[in-house]
């Protein structure tokens, strides 16, 4: 085999007398041939996010947990007159809001991945992941509909 | 199942699997609870309805079980993090694991009696 046959892919150029030892490039280098889809850092920050969101939500769901589980008589006391008291204070409001945004699009990023671990057949998981957005987006609106239009005086 | 190798079948390896497993749990019992606590805007009845299905003892089981997941999949989600950020991270995994085990079996015995205590006097009576 001679040098003139070793393939060399990106804008390295034929090795030759003056070009000894061009430059391979990295595997994942972006070059002019890259596809679109795959030239933002999309999936880098996916992976901070559920690091970030992940230490925040520590706090949040294992307080709510303790507050409706443990605190105070436990499960046992929840009632609609116990929401109303807890969505007086925008403090808890804020805290549900928050709790309901990041577990939300965590937990669905985790699906995300799941899903694309799994379903190997390109229309299947197309499918799961718009009926996981579409989940998704429902939840997220309700839940923030429910917080924001909750009346203690419904009746 | 093949030999162990340096991550299959191992401790890295099954941790992935509870972790996916709980999160995915985690994310359907969401799912359902934010539907749930949208009854709010129907009626205190139908939210006063649905939550007393919540103080029955099946349920306050299943309730156990997502407390469990819950602290699992975040006190091992710490642990991954820590992998991922801290200099002696990948190292020490293994050790974050028993620790975050420990950790857990603590905490779920801490949380039996304030989960389980109604249901525990429901069924066997004051
Ligand atoms: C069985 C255990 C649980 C009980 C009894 C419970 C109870 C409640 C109650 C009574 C509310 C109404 C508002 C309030 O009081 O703060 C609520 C809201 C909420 N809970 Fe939980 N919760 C439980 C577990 C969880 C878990 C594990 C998560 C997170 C993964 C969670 C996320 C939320 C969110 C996001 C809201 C706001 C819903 C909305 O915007 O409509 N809860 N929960
Ligand atoms: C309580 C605090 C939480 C922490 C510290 C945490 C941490 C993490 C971390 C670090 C990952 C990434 C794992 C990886 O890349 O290998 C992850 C994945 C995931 N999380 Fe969480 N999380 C928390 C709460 C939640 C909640 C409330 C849900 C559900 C709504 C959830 C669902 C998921 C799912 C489905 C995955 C994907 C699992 C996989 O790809 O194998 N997590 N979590």
């Amino acid at each position: 085999m001679t040098t003139s046959d070793i393939k060399l892919t990106g804008s390295s150029s034929e090795i030759s007398p003056e070009n000894p030892a061009p430059v391979i490039e990295a595997p994942r280098a972006r070059t002019a041939k890259t596809p679109k889809a795959t030239r933002g850092n999309f999936e880098m920050y996916g992976w901070l996010f559920m690091r970030l969101s992940g230490i925040v939500l520590v706090v949040l769901v294992i307080g709510h947990l303790l507050i409706q589980l443990v605190l105070d008589g436990g499960v046992s006391k929840v009632s609609f007159a116990f929401v109303a008291g807890r969505w007086a204070s925008p403090f808890w409001q804020a805290w549900d809001l928050i709790m309901l945004w990041l577990a939300m699009l965590h937990g669905a990023n985790g699906l995300r991945t799941v899903i694309n671990d799994y379903a190997e057949r390109d229309n299947t998981r197309f499918w799961l992941k718009m009926l996981l957005y579409a989940a998704t987006i429902f939840t997220v609106l309700l839940g923030t509909l429910v917080i924001f239009t909750f009346d203690p005086n419904i009746r | 199942m093949p030999a162990g190798t340096l991550y299959r079948g191992r401790e890295g390896m099954w941790s992935w699997v509870a972790h996916r497993v709980t999160g995915v749990l985690i994310f359907f019992f969401l799912f359902v609870h934010v539907l749930d606590t949208a009854l709010v805007r129907v009626s205190p009845e139908a939210y006063d309805d649905v939550v007393a299905t919540y103080k029955t003892p099946i349920v306050a089981l299943l309730e156990y079980g997502l407390v469990a997941a819950v602290l699992f999949h975040a006190l091992n989600g710490l642990r991954v993090i820590a992998v991922d950020f801290w200099s002696k991270g990948p190292r020490l995994q293994k050790q974050m694991l028993w620790t975050v085990v420990g950790i857990w079996v603590v905490l779920m015995a801490g949380a039996l009696y304030p989960v389980l205590g109604h249901a525990f006097r429901e069924l066997f009576g004051s």
